[in-house]
């Protein structure tokens, strides 16, 4: 199958290309831009006048549910989500029922994920059995089946010397750690960010200390051992600061953001909508801005949607009682498009956090346009408007504020490995 | 990113009259005021041979309480009895949800018995908002208690308490003591004493039973008891709750005595015709000693007393609005 994209606005961060041109793909692979490889007749040309054309994005979080409750979302049904959301590639988290501690469970996702035949899935590796903060999981199996990086998720290792080890073998084996950094006991109970807002509601609140804490001490323990390490989901300004910090001392050291703790604040909470409910908490207009500052200056490197779809029910209590989490996979891109709508980032610099940089982080081969490389493809529209509706949205999750809220820019068509996985 | 209203008019009929009775916060003084009037009359009526009036008359009160409470639960269902309601109690506590029904379930199977008005305590902050916004809109809300959110009518039986002891609410300051963090009264309050226009909040409390940033709510925060309780018009008690001995917010029941009980000694400091309250049930020895609770300052009695007309008041205030909107929206219907 050949497949010519022309006329668009094609952005490839490895290459710093930034033209309108025609995109050739044959055998599944980028053959050629602006010169046609020999031989080539497209079977299929795309019509990409006014859109960009850019890598499929790279999600570094995101939670299909599979396997767990079926009720919440599956492979197949968060896949759906992911390419009509541009997204090709997705991270998710091994918080998973049962969690991916072993080598069966990675097989699975995979098998699931090759049935579903959109776009690849990898899976991040229990850092400790069962999550559980005692015993190592097979991490090195583990790779071999798979897993791209390993974590212990928001249950981080209470004891220190378990989580030392835990470094030291991932280190051993050249292996990336994740962290999403949340002090147990001072997270206790807490369901958003302790501040006026959280007084005002009387709810239980979680200091910015209690990710701040677990960041300070992964830190000294990565500065020890030497691991590839990244903290994911970052919530606060202190952290950001810290890992600004071990970053310039060297440290191998990276992080992302969820596009939503760029974009809101506790403020949102307001009225105890459960939708603004999400750990990590969305926090003050300072932590935002920190935040914000952060992806500037390429403290933080990497976008996620830190995608976590509910059923109803999960949503439909009194506040603290419901689940955290919000949708997020279509939404990623026209919400990150209003970082560049706000000129906080140029189109290409957005490109370049939503692609490029999680392959980079993740050590991935992909989110390039690169001649020879898999044509994982996001084309999108970046001035359409449109609404997300429980008709176009193909999670099985409801949860997001943004349902019915005007979003500006839309994928029109995804390619993964040169097929077109989704078209609007 | 996205337009902020006022998440506190949901009780609130388009035309500002009290449809829910959720939370003291962003009601105006009018409705406050006009919520002390009203109880004040059925003080006046209670203290009479007949005390019934038909004000609720072939509507349905269901007391849902999801949380052990005798004293609000029964001065609630006395409320609805003397507004000629037909009264049902249910503990919910010790029933459905315990088989898994989730709080939405209860709350849709008794609207479909055609309840006319929920009183709902509940130990999650926001449960009432929930149940007012996205479950049961149309049927009136009256908070009785949810988490450390708000517990609007104690707020107001204290505020009615203040008024007749004091008069006008202006020049007054105001002192509130003990377990700032943990207690929906001491939120519930802060909003009314704000709105009725008092010169000065005060709280008084270690740092670890005070909230976070609880000087955006408008008040001045005195760790040190002498100091903050001096020359104010009303002290106003907390409840310490025994288990916050254990959870590391306090050494010792003594300890805490000592430095923040309200003795003789320190209400000394406080203006010479100050009064003092507590939301009850009281910890003698605890938060204060017996001298002061049983002295002649303590109104504590007369808050008891007002409770029954507030809750009449804003029971019936609730149910006139509810049914307004409600016969406004089947003749919308209609044409």
């Amino acid at each position: 199958m050949n497949i010519l994209i022309q006329g668009g606005r094609i952005i490839d961060p490895a290459s710093e290309m930034d033209a309108v041109g025609d995109l050739y793909i044959q055998n599944g692979k980028i053959a050629g831009i602006n010169t046609m490889p020999q031989g080539f007749t497209a079977d299929q040309t795309i019509d990409a006048s006014g859109q960009v054309v850019c890598p499929g994005l790279i999600d570094i979080c995101a939670h299909a549910r599979e396997p767990g409750p079926s009720q919440k979302g599956s492979i197949n049904s968060e896949s759906a989500a992911a390419v009509a959301g541009g997204v090709t590639t997705m991270i998710t988290p091994p918080t998973t029922s049962p969690v991916v501690d072993s080598a069966a469970v990675a097989e699975l996702i995979k098998d699931r994920c090759e049935e579903a035949g959109r776009m690849t899935i990898r899976p991040m590796g229990a850092m400790t059995k069962g999550l559980e903060g005692e015993q190592l999981a097979p991490m090195a199996g583990l790779a071999s089946s798979g897993c791209i990086a390993f974590t212990n998720a928001r249950k981080p290792i209470a004891n220190s010397l378990v989580l030392l080890r835990c470094l030291e073998y991932a280190a051993t084996h050249d292996l990336l750690v994740i962290f999403q950094a949340q002090d147990t006991a001072l997270a206790e109970g807490g369901c958003m960010h302790d501040g006026s807002v959280c007084t005002r509601l009387g709810l239980n609140g979680i200091p910015e200390a209690a990710e701040a804490i677990e960041v300070a001490r992964c830190l000294l323990l990565v500065e020890q051992t030497g691991v590839k390490a990244h903290f994911g989901q970052l919530s606060c300004e202190r952290s950001v600061r810290m890992i600004a910090d071990a970053r310039e001392r060297g440290l191998p050291v990276t992080a992302d953001v969820a596009i939503q703790n760029l974009l809101m604040t506790d403020e949102n909470v307001n009225g105890f909508h459960s939708e603004f409910h999400l750990i990590p908490p969305l926090r003050s207009q300072l932590d935002r801005a920190g935040l914000i500052q952060g992806v500037i200056s390429g403290a933080i490197q990497a976008i996620c949607s830190d995608h976590q779809p509910h059923e109803r029910a999960a949503k439909e209590a009194p506040f603290a009682d419901t689940e955290p989490g919000m949708i997020g996979l279509q939404t990623l891109l026209p919400l990150s498009l209003l970082l560049v709508k706000q000129n906080m980032l140029e189109l290409p610099q957005l490109v370049e956090k939503l692609t490029l940089a999680p392959a980079r982080i993740l050590g991935l081969n992909a989110g390039t346009l690169t001649i020879g490389s898999d044509a994982d493809i996001c084309i999108f529209d970046p001035e359409a408007e449109w609404l997300l509706t429980s008709k176009n949205n193909y999670s099985r999750g409801q949860n997001t504020p943004f349902m019915e809220y005007p979003l500006q820019g839309k994928t029109t068509y995804t390619l993964h490995r040169g097929e077109v996985v989704y078209t609007a | 990113m996205f337009e902020q209203t006022d998440p506190n008019q949901i009780q609130l009929t388009h035309d500002g009259e009290l449809k829910h009775f959720i939370t003291t916060e962003g009601l105006s003084r009018e409705i406050l005021t006009d919520i002390l009037d009203r109880a004040d009359s059925f003080v006046d009526m209670s203290a009479k041979q007949v005390k019934k009036v038909p004000l609720l008359r072939g509507k349905t009160v269901v007391n849902l309480f999801f949380e052990a409470s005798t004293r609000t639960l029964s001065t609630f269902e006395l409320a609805a009895k003397r507004l000629s309601a037909d009264v049902l109690n249910l503990n919910i506590s010790t029933s459905s949800t315990k088989k898994g029904e989730t709080l939405k379930d209860t709350l849709m199977t008794l609207h479909a018995m055609h309840s006319d008005m929920f009183v709902v305590r509940h130990s999650s902050s926001g449960a009432a908002h929930f149940i007012a916004e996205h479950v049961t809109p149309d049927v009136a809300v009256i908070n009785a208690g949810d988490g450390r959110h708000a517990h609007p009518t104690q707020a107001m039986l204290d505020m009615l308490t203040i008024r007749q002891a004091k008069g006008a609410f202006e020049p007054l300051s105001v002192a509130i003591v003990g377990d700032i963090l943990h207690s929906r009264v001491a939120r519930s309050q802060i909003h009314a004493l704000r709105t009725l226009g008092v010169s000065e909040i005060r709280v008084i409390a270690p740092n670890t039973l005070l909230p976070r940033d609880i000087e955006s709510l408008g008040v001045k925060v005195f760790t040190n008891m002498q100091e903050g309780i001096k020359d104010v018009d009303v002290v106003m008690m907390l409840r310490l709750q025994k288990e916050r001995m254990t959870s590391a917010l306090l050494p010792s029941e003594s300890e805490f005595y000592k430095l923040y009980g309200l003795t003789m000694d320190k209400l000394a400091l406080a203006k010479p015709d100050a009064v003092v309250m507590h939301p009850g049930p009281i910890n003698r020895g605890v938060e204060i000693a017996s001298s002061v609770a049983d002295g002649d300052r303590s109104l504590i009695l007369d808050q008891v007393t007002n409770g029954i007309a507030v809750r009449m008041a804003v029971m019936s205030m609730a149910m006139s609005g509810q049914t307004k909107e409600r016969s406004e929206l089947t003749e919308a219907g209609e044409e």
